[in-house]
């Protein structure tokens, strides 16, 4: 079955993926994302009832450690790659409106 | 004499350097030499460190020199995958996202390989943040297949396997999602090996797909492969998937003994879309085991066809998740103009990210949603403990599962990315093993009718790297040299 990809549905996942797109990368994105998931649908002809779904192969579990702090103080390391900083900290538009 | 040293193996070049034959200096001043001629015509570097490459080079020279370092592979100029962190060095991931990006640390990889006193040359060129299967969505122009100017790499390490092919290092690290190792080595007549999840450690790594994601090495052979393997396999607390091993000693592997190997062919490889040259050269490929005393069977795998959609659902969704940091706060890209903090979000990421980037940002996002998850994401995470499970089975009857690396050699320039669904359909032999945890190698058994290098892969189970190697190094042993390409030294020769 063909999925059909509207204004709302794109509109909706530019929200998540905190991405702005301009009118035709919209028309390209509801073709790509509709031929995609027709492809992806492929999945539902498979019976997995009963199957536990798997996020890591080798069953690994969470890893713990102590809460120390074991590199040293690499402030202005860091902070050079910040598109802007004051003062030691980094430096971001205005939050509210 | 040059030139001579450009057609060492890694190894071997570190024997000579041992030996005092050659100077680590001049090894890397070969590679700079060919990178000077050649790099014009092949953009295989996003970056080149010349000056810190020399003075590690002498620094590492001097080591050697004292006794301080005697590892396999001392002295070996080597490349990086322009998406793994290497401290003072620009690493972009091939993407405007991260353009100014100097990485204040560098990758658990790329600090055992400086370790092993080999010289970091510079970042290989890649499809942006690894999506891509021919390193044309890189937002620092293609990189050209050594073979053919007029064809991709493969990708997404392409800008690794193409540096080896054109003899610009001795040998690079790749990361391998769902197959960016093993295809462009296929598609440029090199060697490559995407270890078994967990035995190189991910810290450093700029993350895609992180349940995917493993750096690997690409060499000339499979012993260079072996040795680099080696030296970047470690347990990594900074990498909380990382795992204990004891079994890293590759080098030992490297057995011509095939005999009562049982080796599996999966028969539901051989179907449609398989390239006649692609498949000729595979089955020879066995034909020549079978002859030096391996059990060669074919076999039906099953759920061939499901790995591709379980792979790009999961693969998206991670994506979606993993690339959620670049904000235009901490480091990167970040829009000249906006009006707010949520409005700045927007803009840098939309200005940033290149198209394939943010078809998977989107289907990600999509398939994590409420009232998608359960259809898709969590179908998908069905669907690959199905896979592992075919796996199992297989791995229960066979020690090695071999196979084409791709259905096809390397496309030309431009083919590719205009339809996103076949692109991805040329993943079909690689994104199963990533899904499954296993480790795999690609080496070349032959070329196509025109010409073009044919990659081999061989499968093994989980934490037998060994078993592929040798393998492998038998098929090599008995394949014989593979020729290089025909290396063009000027823009104006591959208009001839």
């Amino acid at each position: 079955m063909a999925n059909i990809v509207d204004d709302e549905m794109i509109e909706y996942v530019g929200i998540l993926a905190k991405l702005e797109l301009s009118g035709k990368e919209k028309e390209q994105a509801k073709a790509d994302m509709g031929k995609m998931l027709d492809y992806i649908d492929k999945l539902q002809e498979l019976d997995t009832s009963g199957v536990e779904a798997m996020s890591h192969v080798f069953g690994v579990k969470n890893v713990f450690r102590e809460d120390v702090v074991t590199n040293g103080d690499r402030r202005e390391d860091i902070l050079k790659n910040a598109p802007e900083e004051k003062n030691g900290m980094f430096m971001v538009p205005r939050t509210f409106l | 004499m040059k030139m001579d040293v450009l057609d060492l193996p890694a190894v071997e070049l570190a024997e000579k350097i041992r030996a005092g034959e050659v100077t680590a200096m001049e090894a890397l001043q070969a590679v700079l030499d060919s990178i000077d001629e050649k790099e014009e015509i092949y953009h295989c570097y996003i970056t080149v460190d010349r000056d810190g490459a020399m003075r590690k080079a002498e620094a590492v020279q001097k080591k050697i020199e004292s006794g301080q370092l005697c590892g396999r592979l001392a002295g070996v100029p080597a490349a990086v995958k322009d998406n793994i962190c290497t401290r003072g060095i620009l690493t972009t991931c091939a993407s405007r996202m991260l353009g100014n990006f100097i990485p204040p640390y560098s990758a658990e990889a790329v600090l055992r390989m400086e370790k092993a006193g080999m010289v970091i040359i510079g970042k290989t060129n890649m499809d942006e943040f690894a999506m891509g299967s021919t390193t044309e969505t890189s937002a620092y122009g293609e990189t050209k297949n050594p073979w053919d100017i007029g064809r991709v790499p493969g990708g997404s390490s392409g800008g690794s396997a193409a540096a080896v092919a054109a003899k610009e290092c001795f040998a690079a690290l790749g990361s391998d999602t769902g197959g960016s190792i093993r295809q462009p080595a296929a598609f440029c007549g090199v060697v490559g090996i995407k270890p078994t999840y967990g035995t190189v450690s991910r810290h450093g790594l700029v993350a895609y797909g992180s349940s995917l994601d493993q750096i690997g090495p690409i060499g000339k052979d499979v012993t260079d492969c072996a040795a680099l393997l080696e030296v970047i396999a470690s347990y990594d607390k900074k990498d909380s998937t990382s795992i204990k091993r004891d079994d890293t000693d590759f080098m030992d592997a490297l057995s011509e003994d095939v005999k009562g190997m049982k080796i599996g062919i999966p028969i539901d490889y051989f179907g449609d879309g398989l390239d006649d040259g692609v498949k000729d050269a595979v089955l020879k490929a066995a034909e020549a085991l079978k002859e030096k005393g391996a059990i060669v069977e074919g076999f039906y795998l099953s759920l061939v066809e499901y790995a591709i959609p379980a792979y790009y659902t999961i693969a998206s969704a991670e994506a979606s998740s993993n690339l959620e940091r670049f904000d235009g706060i901490k480091y990167g890209y970040r829009t000249p103009e906006c009006g707010g903090l949520h409005d700045m979000y927007k803009k840098t990421r939309s200005e940033g990210f290149g198209p394939e980037v943010k078809r998977r940002i989107m289907l990600g996002s999509f398939v994590l949603s409420s009232g998608y998850y359960d259809a898709y994401y969590l179908k998908a995470l069905k669907v690959k403990a199905l896979i592992k499970k075919a796996f199992d089975d297989a791995f229960a009857r066979y020690d090695v599962i071999l196979g084409p690396t791709a259905p096809a050699a390397a496309p030309v320039l431009g083919a590719s990315l205009s339809d996103p669904v076949r692109m991805y359909l040329g993943d079909i032999y690689t994104v199963a093993v990533n899904l499954a945890g296993l480790p795999a190698i690609s080496l070349p058994c032959g070329r196509d009718v025109e010409g073009m290098p044919v990659g081999l892969q061989m499968i093994g189970d989980c934490f037998q790297e060994k078993k592929i190697i040798r393998a492998a190094y038998a098929y090599e042993k008995a394949r014989g040299p593979f020729a290089a390409p025909g290396l063009l030294t000027s823009a104006a020769d591959g208009k001839n």
